[in-house]
């Protein structure tokens, strides 16, 4: 039997049951991280300044690595071991992801202020032809809208039908070697897109020849992949119930998949093709083997070599003119361009997703 | 909300009558020392008191539980049984602050481990976890990690290299504890997903016990096993208690009368409402003379 | 098929009903659909032919007609290795910095902004890579040039950071980055997707235990996202080895096999190599570039096959 506790309030100030043994017992304070990162940083730009080498980067780097050893350091002599390293590891791991975004960061800031050097009137006027150091995009812009919508217009119903077959009609083992397969062509390299292409072409043409629709299916190799899974995705999420209350009422496979199907779907399908659309559109290597580069407009896909923003991008880079920086100028100019327009069809993408998808309950 | 730092609360203190229709405290007389010998012989250990005081738990601005007031005695089975939904998984998770895991979730109240406070500032959950213990419904073992290793997974988080002799006897005392030792102790470093569904749920207990925690709380363990695996499980929580002391969440009321001495139970007086404690004290009185009429519907099964 | 009693009218009704137009149209669209599906596989194992058949005639060839007038092999093997370090170099970095990401997005920021956060990450994949290649030669490589040198100076005894440093930045280093960037995202959605997909019950058993956030990662979610972080590496790995413009602009190329990373000689790829010299090749040596790009096909198909095989065999389990 215990003795009766002593009621007094007492005299030794006991640890809690739940400190850690290691460490003082106590808690840092929730600021305790950004002060250590804040506090790292100044000490680096300390240090930097005195030494002479100051510059941004360097002093995020050195900050977030003293930092982490700062918030170490003063966990573990307030929390105990196991509280420092996980308050460690965390502060690690959110300085990996400072790391990955600064790229994208780096970036986007580059492509908009060395783009706008470039953006004209002339720039989104006129072609390279005839041209001595100036000249504009125009070409390429139409080239890439033309190339794109070729390549489109090849993939869609190709990947959509391909989808319905692995959805709607593949039974087991056939089906999942079909996806299998559609998931290793996600893995072609573009340039073997365009060697194919071009090796293709070459076979009933003979060599040498370059023209938009090559661009086109070339880039419809790495397209028809990405509008399949995409689209696969979709017709999955229609439910079942849809389909057969459509059976129940006589309905003819093939019309209960138009009219029942891919309605519902369509949101989701439009989706698809556009971010593929997105993702191809800025390809450039099988467009190099396949399309080649001009300098004049050409709106005829299969006749002649057709111009496009990306091949277009890397031409002003490797041959520029006799002024260089208007060429590097236009590159960039070029390549945000393109970047913007990619970033548009995501988000019309998304928002034509948000407007137009059937909420299913 | 301060952690109170001396132990005044020895013994049951007699908790005045609150109104009818809440917060019902039947204290079983004092806890007297018990001297039972527990599991291997060795004294027993007085566990610690959980103490619950005006407790109220948010799901963001839901309100899933409420005014709850109950001590956890030491040394005893505490069931807690209630229909579904009226809170009383959710009541037992925010004894280990597991509650405070899902976004949005919310504690009110006080709830002491011996007087004190484990939602005090500064306290660190990690730590109250380590000495509020926790088994759940579906067996969870570590699926990666042998049966070893997943007794011994509470020791290795705190790698200040524990001799690997001492490791194998807290391995051992907890298999021993939990029924398993015989079952296994040939293949320890085969994985824990290769036991039946109550061999896996002894596992976690004994995982759980590794540790050397003052309480063991149990939210349903044994809904997901047969009849025969259920049994055996009974008869461990009824050594376990020598030791520990244990909360336990059952929807069976025949469970609670078997393997329990105290039981509270709660209700929901309709849905979008918050539970409540109706009523809390021994086992037989509870199942035979309750004091409520909710509670006496209730366990004469005329609804739930 | 079902034959129906025509002489009663409902036997009449059905019997129209089943034959003739409907029939057809679901024939029609079947076939559309099966036409499709074949023409799938057809590209992809055209696509093996083509290159097969057009690249043959390098690969038979001898060494003197070759441009060059070395044989295929030593043509192409400096090209392959070029290609395989630059992937492997690029995973090396790339892999631990997308479990680092994922992690972050899944378990430590606050869940309202993950969502954003993934998307911000996704953002980079829709770069187009010309842009990566503009990036790398104009704004990454000038920056690195002073890391390069430190390298050099302080670590210059290991073969990789022999130097002597370039000053333009056009190195297997740069590429190396510049292509880890682009994977990324990758890697770090396949990675996300499976740490955010850890049974709840095995993370609470965890830290029912007593466990830190740290601890709780280690022993639940890593494990539990071991074989898919495996294989999105490995098609981070596929995308890698088939990237061009990016090592296109960036690389300086001379020629020979090398480990070192940070000098102006490097080994191509086979992808840069057929982009910078296709537009002004003719005969024999275009043959030569689709026999590389052959070489190239066969490895990402391997990899890609690999990395397949790891997610079927750890969706079994």
């Amino acid at each position: 039997m215990t003795p009766p506790p002593d009621n007094t309030l007492a005299s030794v100030p006991q640890r809690s049951i739940f400190a850690h043994t290691d460490g003082a017992g106590g808690s840092l304070p929730s600021w305790a991280p950004y002060g250590a990162f804040v506090g790292a940083l100044v000490f680096c730009a300390a240090v930097e300044a005195a030494l002479g080498w100051f510059t941004i980067a360097l002093m995020l780097v050195f900050g977030a690595l003293v930092a982490i050893v700062a918030i170490y350091g003063w966990s573990r002599a307030v929390e105990g071991r196991r509280r420092a390293k996980d308050r460690a590891i965390t502060m690690a791991i959110a300085t990996a992801f400072g790391i990955a975004m600064a790229p994208l960061i780096s970036l986007l800031y580059e492509v908009i202020k060395r783009g706008v050097a470039g953006i004209n009137w002339d720039f989104f006027t006129t072609t390279s032809r005839g041209v001595v150091g100036g000249g504009g995009a125009e070409h390429a812009i139409v080239g890439t809208l033309i190339i794109t919508a070729c390549a489109a217009v090849i993939s869609v119903p190709i990947g959509i039908m391909a989808a319905i077959y692995m959805n709607e009609y593949g039974r087991g083992p056939l089906r999942r070697a079909l996806t299998f397969f559609v998931d290793v062509m996600t893995g072609i390299p573009s340039i073997v897109a365009g060697l194919f292409a071009y090796a293709l072409f070459e076979l009933f043409l003979g060599p040498g020849i370059q023209l938009g629709i090559m661009g086109s299916l070339a880039l419809s190799v790495l397209m028809i992949p990405i509008v399949i899974r995409s689209a696969e995705e979709v017709l999955k999420i229609v439910p079942n119930h849809l389909r057969e209350a459509a059976y129940a009422l006589g309905t003819p496979k093939w019309k209960v998949i138009v009219k029942v199907v891919l309605p519902t779907a369509f949101a989701g399908l439009v989706t698809g093709v556009m971010l593929a659309t997105a993702r191809i559109i800025g390809e450039t290597a099988p467009l190099l083997v396949t399309t080649g580069v001009i300098d004049s407009m050409n709106t005829d896909p299969f006749s002649g070599r057709m111009q496009n923003l990306a091949v277009y991008a890397y031409n002003e880079y490797r041959s520029p003119g006799v002024m260089k920086q208007a060429s590097y100028d236009r590159a960039w100019a070029a390549a945000l361009t393109l970047i913007a327009i990619v970033m548009i069809l995501n988000v019309i993408a998304r928002l034509v997703y948000r407007r137009y998808r059937t909420e299913i309950r | 909300m301060e952690g109170r730092k001396l132990k005044d609360m020895f013994g049951s203190q007699a908790k005045p009558q609150a109104e009818e229709g809440r917060a019902k405290m039947s204290p079983t007389g004092p806890v007297t020392e018990t001297t039972s010998q527990a599991i291997g012989g060795a004294p027993a250990r007085r566990a610690k008191t959980l103490e619950a005081k005006e407790v109220n738990l948010y799901y963001g601005d839901f309100h899933a539980v409420e005014g709850v007031n109950m001590t956890i005695e030491p040394n005893k089975v505490t069931a807690l049984i209630g229909s579904s939904g009226c809170g009383k998984t959710t009541f037992l998770r925010s004894l280990n602050r597991m509650h405070e895991l899902t976004p949005g979730a919310s504690v009110k109240g006080d709830i002491a481990l011996d007087g004190e406070d484990i939602y005090a500032n500064g306290v660190d959950p990690v730590a109250v976890r380590r000495l509020i213990g926790m088994v759940f419904q579906q067996p969870n073992p570590f699926p990666t990690m042998s049966i070893y290793d997943n007794v011994a997974a509470g020791l290795n988080f705190n790698s200040s290299r524990i001799p690997k002799s001492d490791k194998d006897a807290v391995v051992e005392r907890s298999l021993r504890g939990a029924h398993l030792w015989d079952e296994v102790k040939d293949r320890l470093d085969k994985p824990g997903s290769g036991l039946s569904g109550g061999q896996q749920q002894r596992l976690c207990i004994a995982r759980a016990t590794a540790v050397s925690p003052e309480v063991l709380l149990m939210d349903e363990p044994c809904s997901a096993l047969d009849p025969v695996a259920t049994l055996a499980i009974e008869d461990l929580i009824g050594e376990l208690k020598k030791e520990y002391t244990i909360a336990i969440v059952t929807h069976n009321m025949q469970q609670a009368s078997r393997a329990s001495d105290i039981t509270a139970f709660f209700n929901l007086d309709e849905s979008g409402k918050p539970g409540h404690l109706v009523e809390i004290g021994p086992t037989d009185e509870i199942f035979t003379k309750p004091k409520q009429k909710e509670t006496e519907d209730y366990v004469s099964g005329r609804f739930g | 098929m079902a034959q129906f009693d025509t002489t009663t009218n409902a036997g009449q009704l059905l019997a129209a009903a089943s034959g003739g137009r409907r029939r057809r149209g679901d024939r029609i669209f079947s076939n559309t659909a099966v036409i499709a599906a074949v023409t799938i596989l057809a590209l992809l194992f055209g696509v093996a032919a083509f290159l097969v058949g057009e690249g043959l005639p390098a690969l038979t060839a001898s060494s003197s007609e070759l441009p060059g007038h070395e044989s295929f092999i030593s043509y192409a093997a400096p090209l392959a290795f070029g290609t395989v370090l630059a992937g492997v170099l690029a995973m090396i970095i790339a892999v631990p910095l997308a479990v680092a990401v994922a992690l972050f997005i899944t378990h430590i920021a606050p869940p309202r902004i993950a969502m954003t956060l993934g998307y911000l990450v996704d953002l980079l994949a829709a770069i187009p890579s010309i842009i990566y290649g503009l990036w790398g030669i104009f704004v990454l490589g000038p920056a690195a040039v002073p890391v390069m040198k430190w390298l050099e100076e302080k670590l210059g005894f290991l073969p990789i950071f022999e130097g002597p440093a370039s000053i333009t930045g056009r190195t297997m280093l740069v590429v190396g980055l510049v292509l880890a960037v682009m994977i990324l995202p990758i890697v770090s959605a396949i990675a996300r997707e499976a740490f955010s997909q850890t049974p709840r019950k095995l993370q609470e058993g965890a830290q029912a235990l007593g466990a830190t956030r740290w601890e709780m990662i280690r022993t639940t979610v890593l494990p539990f996202g071991k074989s898919s972080v495996i294989s999105g590496s490995m098609l981070g790995l596929g995308r890698a080895l088939g990237e061009t413009m990016a090592v296109a602009i960036i690389l300086s190329v001379s020629g020979g096999v090398s480990f070192n990373l940070i000098s102006q000689a490097n080994p191509s790829t086979i992808a840069a190599n057929v982009a910078l010299n296709f537009p002004e090749s003719s005969g024999l040596a275009i043959n030569l570039l689709i026999a590389t790009g052959l070489v190239l096909f066969a490895i990402t198909l391997a990899t890609n096959f690999l990395a397949r095989l790891i997610i079927a065999r750890s969706e079994t389990e």
